[in-house]
């Protein structure tokens, strides 16, 4: 099992939702988040004096997958959150050791 | 400042109207009279009736005209009293930071119940009782004799208590304004002693000296510098303007100023607060004629013209410096120029208020943006870079836009201001502005010291970073998690 996160452009969550759910994807956790990477800030001026805005809004999904599905997922991110400018987000992979469905106690790939 | 030619033309007009009336029922009793007796009796009789009823009717006709006049004074007492809450409390409420929202409201609000009483108990008889040149006396002190009956040297057609509470929320608003530039670091128990003080050392006499009887810059009532003020630029814009860099010299800089960002929490409210203002103003100025008169129309119509003017003139300096017009930016002009207008709202037609209020608009931009970054004192929410700039330029271009065809305040036929020939009125306008100058400086920085000796002025560091609302009133503003 893998855990997926990505950050992607608010702008692009949509279409990036579409398109998961047409490969089957089920599940997902979306958090409005603030931050950036290399992307700079805007300024925004207020009676003349200037604050500098760099932590920008962005969305976060987060999802566990079965280890087959991973590929596809990130090929239909990279293809669907691409608006090929600087601000664009990450993905990040990690491995995850378990996984149990509270309702029935289900463990692993089958609670996911 | 009422147009008495207007009520002559009125009663003439009334008075032919009555005698044809009055020709009716005459020749009703006349008719019959050679009937039963011959007698040359007949006439006194007839022109006693007839003068009972011109007695009568001219009576109605003052009774009418105080109702008309008493309406709409007010209604323009209610507006005033809105420009202060909800107007100004939304205005600054918005500018603050998230955690001193209530407090910057609160302060507003304890003003509208503060003044009140102390207007009540002496405010009122030191502002518009007695006749000395720099402060009232206590004849009308716990508002004795201020009834019905109208007093003749303010207002001859309204009661005297309408133009009592209609001069209070002048005295509300005018230290109001001046918890914009202490704002976010002073306490509530400092901001509550040092206003009251201040209305009373400050206001009471800048307003007797403008608009009370023999005060010594009113221009109406035998003032020895005629100052031309229709509306409150010294007395209100000015003196609470100086008094705002003062106290924002004197407090000092909010903690982190102006290295940490610290940008208007929520501008929706800002904006919501200055169009509250912007109605408001049309009481505060067009009351100001005390009167339903053409003289207040005269003076809605400036006031209008004047803002919507200093709204463009501050966004089209702010768009061509930053490429970009701001909506906090056109509200602020907006202010400025309703700051402006106020002194001259009662003496200038519609195009020399568009010339006021454009070049309030510009200045105003260029003293927030500009001067108050070179000096770097920490004037909050602007109240000296809008009020006390704006005051004294409206106080200054009053002495050069002043007409008499708008007002005739010297004297029928007599120029008013420069460009009616009368250019040391100007000259006048600058006594106004020094003395209310130096009164507010000297004012401030006395009653300062006192309520700093008192209660302390500052909260401490730590209470200023975590808020006012919680540590002066114990409350917030938003409660997320309700």
């Amino acid at each position: 099992m893998m855990k997926l996160e990505a950050i992607i452009q608010p702008s692009r969550f949509e279409s990036v939702k579409d398109a998961l759910r047409e490969i089957g994807i089920e599940g997902m956790t979306v958090t409005e988040v603030r931050g950036h990477g290399r992307q700079k800030g805007h300024t925004e001026v207020y009676r003349g004096r200037e604050y500098t805005v760099d932590l920008l809004p962005k969305i976060k999904l987060e999802m566990v997958l079965a280890d087959a599905l991973v590929n596809r997922v990130v090929d239909t991110i990279l293809k669907t959150a691409k608006t090929g400018k600087i601000g664009d987000g990450k993905i990040f992979l990690s491995r995850v050791e378990e996984a149990i469905r509270i309702r029935n106690e289900e463990r692993g790939e089958s609670a996911l | 400042m009422k147009s008495v030619g207007r009520k002559c033309c009125f009663k003439l007009v009334l008075i032919l109207g009555i005698l044809a009336l009055a020709a009716a029922p005459l020749s009703a009793q006349q008719t019959p009279a050679p009937a039963s007796t011959s007698s040359p009796s007949a006439t006194p009789e007839v022109s006693k009736a007839l003068n009972d009823r011109l007695k009568e009717l001219d009576q109605r006709v003052t009774a009418a005209q105080s109702a008309g006049d008493n309406a709409w004074m007010l209604v323009s007492a209610a507006l005033v009293l809105m420009m202060t809450g909800p107007g100004l409390a939304l205005f600054y409420g918005g500018l603050v930071r998230r955690k001193n929202t209530l407090a910057i409201m609160m302060q507003s609000f304890a003003l509208m119940a503060l003044i009140t009483v102390m207007w009540a108990l002496v405010g009122y008889s030191l502002c518009f009782g007695g006749n000395g040149p720099v402060i009232g006396g206590f004849e009308h002190a716990f508002l004795r004799g201020v009834g019905a009956e109208p007093n003749p040297d303010y207002a001859g057609t309204i009661p005297q208590a309408t133009f009592m509470v209609y001069q209070l929320m002048f005295a509300i608003i005018t230290p109001a304004l001046i918890t914009g530039a202490t704002a976010e670091r002073m306490k509530f128990s400092g901001t509550v002693l040092f206003l009251t003080l201040w209305f009373l050392v400050v206001y009471a006499p800048l307003a007797h000296m403008v608009w009370g009887k023999g005060g010594l810059l009113n221009a109406s009532l035998g003032g020895k510098f005629p100052c031309l003020d229709f509306a409150g630029g010294t007395v209100v814009h000015i003196s609470s303007g100086v008094s705002a860099l003062v106290c924002a010299l004197y407090l000092g800089k909010r903690t982190g100023y102006p290295k940490q960002p610290m940008p208007p929490h929520s501008l929706v409210l800002s904006f919501i607060g200055a169009c509250l203002l912007w109605v408001g103003w049309f009481g505060f100025n067009a009351g100001s004629a005390l009167a339903a008169s053409s003289l207040a129309t005269s003076a809605f119509v400036a006031t209008h013209f004047a803002t919507a003017a200093a709204a463009l003139g501050w966004s089209a300096a702010e768009w061509l410096r930053n490429g970009r017009a701001s909506a906090l930016g056109a509200i602020s002009g907006a202010v400025a120029g309703l700051v402006a207008i106020t002194p001259a709202s009662g003496f200038v037609g519609p195009m020399p208020a568009l010339a006021i209020g454009l070049i309030a608009g510009v200045v105003c931009y260029l003293m927030v943006t500009k001067v108050k970054a070179v000096f770097g004192y920490d004037d909050a929410l602007d109240a000296f870079g809008v009020h006390g700039a704006g005051g004294t330029i409206g106080a200054l271009l009053t002495g050069v836009f002043a007409q008499q065809v708008i007002n005739p305040i010297f004297g029928a036929g007599k120029p008013v201001g420069g460009l009616d020939g009368h250019w040391s009125q100007i000259g006048n306008q600058l006594v106004g502005v020094l003395i209310a100058w130096g009164f507010a400086l000297v004012g401030t920085i006395i009653l300062l010291k006192i309520t700093d000796l008192i209660t302390g002025l500052r909260v401490p560091e730590e209470q200023e970073i975590e808020g006012l609302d919680i540590t002066q009133h114990g409350e917030e503003a938003y409660n997320l998690e309700s």
